[in-house]
């Protein structure tokens, strides 16, 4: 059982918790996530891990409801334990000086972004961030990006806040500008991922992306989670999560999360009725 | 009695829900015999000279010794009989392949010309198991005294399981680290309910507890906790973590949605308990027509579990003939009552996808037999033009599985061979480093919950004697000085 320390909520539908989950916030590197299981009868949900603190024993979650777990969670508070928290899965980020880097977050996206940033940023990478989102309330953690990019630039695809655009305007925004880019990371969701990709191949630029298919036991064992990249077939828990974007299969992968959609509505719409009985 | 006599007994059925009501249902399918039928089989035992039962068995429980308990009405002398070389009878006497162990050799089978004639010696051993589990006064061993040795085993199925059993009884500290959130492996997300209820298995684990085994569970060797810091924390360790990556055919649109391995079926219906959704929130695709690739129990469980999750058809397709099936004789068997129909000497040759991207049908080639290939085998040869489409809406790929690469990979000082397996030494379990013993799948690759157990208990024996003499060059000498352990 793991206590959640906190909860706080930082946009729609968008929550931040503190979780107890010592041996994993000593061990965790960027990159890598947890999965998570509610409660007895819960579903194994994989989620990226957005900070850790070693010293207090503690992992940071940044989760945005979308189904019935993580509804459930969001009516969780300080106290509440989670029946378990496995980790940390997935191989971590591959970490060095790149160069120039531009980071590109978008949405929730931000949240699995941010200790990659943080690691790129001590290893003497030079970053430029791109924190998108569809309107300026979707934007999360703009401070902490803030504080490890030498450049963080907000956009909005209705121009809310910041730049009006799509992140693809903004990696042609910044090879305008005469950046040489040496490397792109981009987190979010997977459409953005596939024009962000599309954008890179075209220019010539390594980009590293970090995929979030459905998976079950996170350890290699379902092969839910397979995804083409390039000519292969490759297991995002054990092979991924992150891949060479340039060489992911992005339509079949969008194709694969939509699997159980109408299950997944079933177990929402359940939830919520229960929830109401229970009033 | 004499053996004329004895002869003479029919073998006792064991009562079975009805195909039609259990493909509605989760329930076991034999329902196990009665105090009476267990004595009647028993009596059937001819009590041989030389016990090729025993031989056949591969951890060496001594058969004609607890059938000639039962034959007496001495239930718990035959459950200790059996607990001396087999910890998890409740589970062996329901998932061992019998057939081509134990009750192979049977003089009695051979006498009637018809193995399905040997005494029943898993019917019986599953009898005691779930007697003494509903006397609910399970005998639990005697300990030894504490040798104040720790021990790690990393993964709780089968192997891991024995290992633990054999440790804590030989006063070793023994804690049990699993991947999953619950223990059992293989016995919990793999094998369905209706072949063996989860009840057994957390019952198992519990007895464990009982005797003071600390079971980690959701702890990931590998990840949550490295190899190198768990050989700095226990004294000798045993990786029994299975073979847990699913093997894939390689043919064109195997990643179209309703295309699973077995194990993401199967897991989500066993271990997440999907059958019972939304009460549980895992979902699982329940398809009206489905298709099994695969000839082995894995692909009977799927095959089957498909009926029980409302599918109107459930194929078997396999590209050897029905005498090469791996299943056991009893699996095939259900799985035809219940209605799966068994597409033999055929083999897929693409998945074709709809436009939502969604499988709609199977290419299907027809194959011939020629001669045995290595694995003694007649080899199934292509027969040309014989290409036809085979409808279908979900397709479980239940074609085998590789050792699971977590450890190997996060641990390159252990020696892997080029199926990705640990390298152990057969007689001891040991692998290339100090202390670290291994056993089950992960050397195996996919085999048998007996063979499983059958490592971890050679593991188990060897690595006592090396916490013992902390010999390692020579341990296997060190074993057989300490002469046999029960």
């Amino acid at each position: 059982m793991h206590q959640i320390l906190s909860r706080e909520t930082i946009g729609p539908d968008v929550c931040r918790y503190v979780v107890e989950a010592p041996e994993i916030a000593r061990r965790r590197k960027p990159g890598q996530f947890v999965i998570v299981r509610i409660c007895e009868g819960g579903e194994r949900i994989p989620l990226t891990i957005a900070d850790a603190d070693p010293q207090a024993g503690t992992i940071t979650l940044i989760v945005q409801t979308v189904g019935k777990s993580t509804l459930q969670m969001s009516r969780m508070g300080p106290g509440d334990l989670l029946a378990d928290v496995a980790g940390p899965l997935g191989r971590p980020t591959h970490i060095g000086n790149f160069g120039t880097v531009v980071c590109v977050a978008g949405g929730i996206g931000a949240a699995p972004l941010f200790p990659i940033v943080q690691a790129l940023h001590l290893a003497g990478s030079r970053i430029v961030t791109l924190l998108c989102a569809r309107n300026a309330d979707l934007l999360i953690m703009e401070e902490d990006l803030k504080a490890v990019s030498d450049e963080l630039i907000v956009m909005t695809d209705d121009g809310s806040r910041g730049i009006r655009g799509l992140s693809t305007d903004g990696i042609r925004m910044l090879v305008d500008r005469g950046l040489a880019i040496d490397h792109v990371f981009a987190i979010g969701p997977p459409v953005m991922m596939k024009f962000v990709c599309k954008l890179t191949g075209e220019l010539g630029i390594p980009t590293t992306v970090s995929l979030n298919p459905i998976m079950i036991d996170g350890t290699g064992m379902c092969g839910g989670c397979r995804v083409t990249v390039g000519d292969a077939t490759k297991f995002a828990c054990v092979d991924g999560p992150e891949f060479d974007g340039l060489q992911v299969d992005f339509d079949e992968l969008i194709r694969r999360l939509g699997a159980y959609k109408d299950r997944e509505k079933e177990a929402l719409e359940h939830f919520r009725s229960d929830c109401r009985l229970g009033q | 009695m004499d053996a004329k006599e004895r002869l003479a007994i029919p073998p006792q059925p064991m009562p079975e829900q009805s195909p039609h009501e259990r493909i509605g249902n989760q329930r076991e399918v034999p329902q196990g015999y009665g105090p009476e039928a267990a004595m009647k089989e028993a009596c059937r035992c001819v009590r041989c000279k030389r016990p090729f039962c025993t031989e056949g068995c591969p951890v060496g429980i001594d058969i004609p010794g607890f059938l000639e308990a039962v034959e007496k009405g001495d239930f718990a002398l035959g459950i200790r009989i059996i607990k001396r070389r087999n910890v998890l009878p409740a589970v062996c006497g329901r998932v061992c392949p019998q057939e081509a162990q134990c009750q192979l050799g049977c003089t009695v089978g051979k006498f009637h010309h018809d193995p399905t004639k040997s005494v029943g010696i898993g019917k019986i051993e599953r009898f005691l198991a779930d007697w003494e589990r509903a006397t609910g006064k399970v005998e639990m061993p005697t300990k030894a005294a504490p040798t104040g040795r720790k021990i790690a085993v990393v993964g709780s199925g089968p192997a891991g399981l024995t290992v633990a059993g054999d440790m804590i009884v030989l006063g070793h500290s023994v804690t049990v680290f699993e991947a999953l959130h619950k223990p059992g492996g293989v016995l919990v997300y793999g094998i369905p309910e209706f072949r063996l209820p989860k009840e057994i298995v957390s019952r198992e684990a519990e007895n464990l507890k009982a005797l003071g085994v600390e079971f980690r569970l959701s702890t990931v060797v590998g990840r949550t906790y490295p190899m190198e810091e768990v050989l700095e924390d226990f004294d000798a360790v045993f990786i029994g973590s299975g073979a847990g990556l699913p093997k894939f055919m390689g043919v064109p649109g195997e990643n179209l949605l309703g295309v699973f391995s077995a194990n993401e079926y199967l897991t989500r219906a066993n271990l997440m308990r999907a059958f019972d959704f939304p009460a549980n929130d895992t979902p699982i695709f329940r398809g009206r027509k489905v298709i099994t690739v695969g000839g082995g129990n894995v692909a009977m469980d799927c095959a089957r579990t498909a009926l029980r999750m409302g599918a109107g058809r459930s194929l078997i397709v396999y590209r050897r003939s029905e005498t090469e099936l791996p299943a056991r004789i009893e699996e095939v068997h259900h799985a035809k009552e219940e209605g799966v129909e068994f597409h033999l000497l055929q083999a897929p040759l693409e998945l074709i996808g709809d436009e939502r991207g969604w499988v709609s049908g199977m290419k299907i080639e027809k194959m011939g037999l020629g001669e045995p290939d290595s694995s003694g085998r007649r080899r199934p040869i292509p027969i040309k033009g014989s290409e036809f489409v085979e409808e279908t809406d979900s397709v479980l790929v239940a074609i085998g599985n590789s050792p699971n690469p977590l450890i190997p990979s996060s641990y390159p000082a252990v020696e892997t061979n080029r199926w990705g397996g640990i390298v152990a030494n057969e007689a001891t379990g040991q692998t290339s480093v100090r202390g670290v013993f291994a056993g089950g799948d992960i050397v195996l690759g996919a085999a048998t919950v007996i063979l499983a157990m059958g490592q971890g208990r050679i593991a188990a024996r060897a690595m006592h004697a090396y916490l013992l003499t902390g010999r390692w060059d020579d341990l296997e000498q060190a074993v057989s000085a300490q002469g046999g352990m029960q």
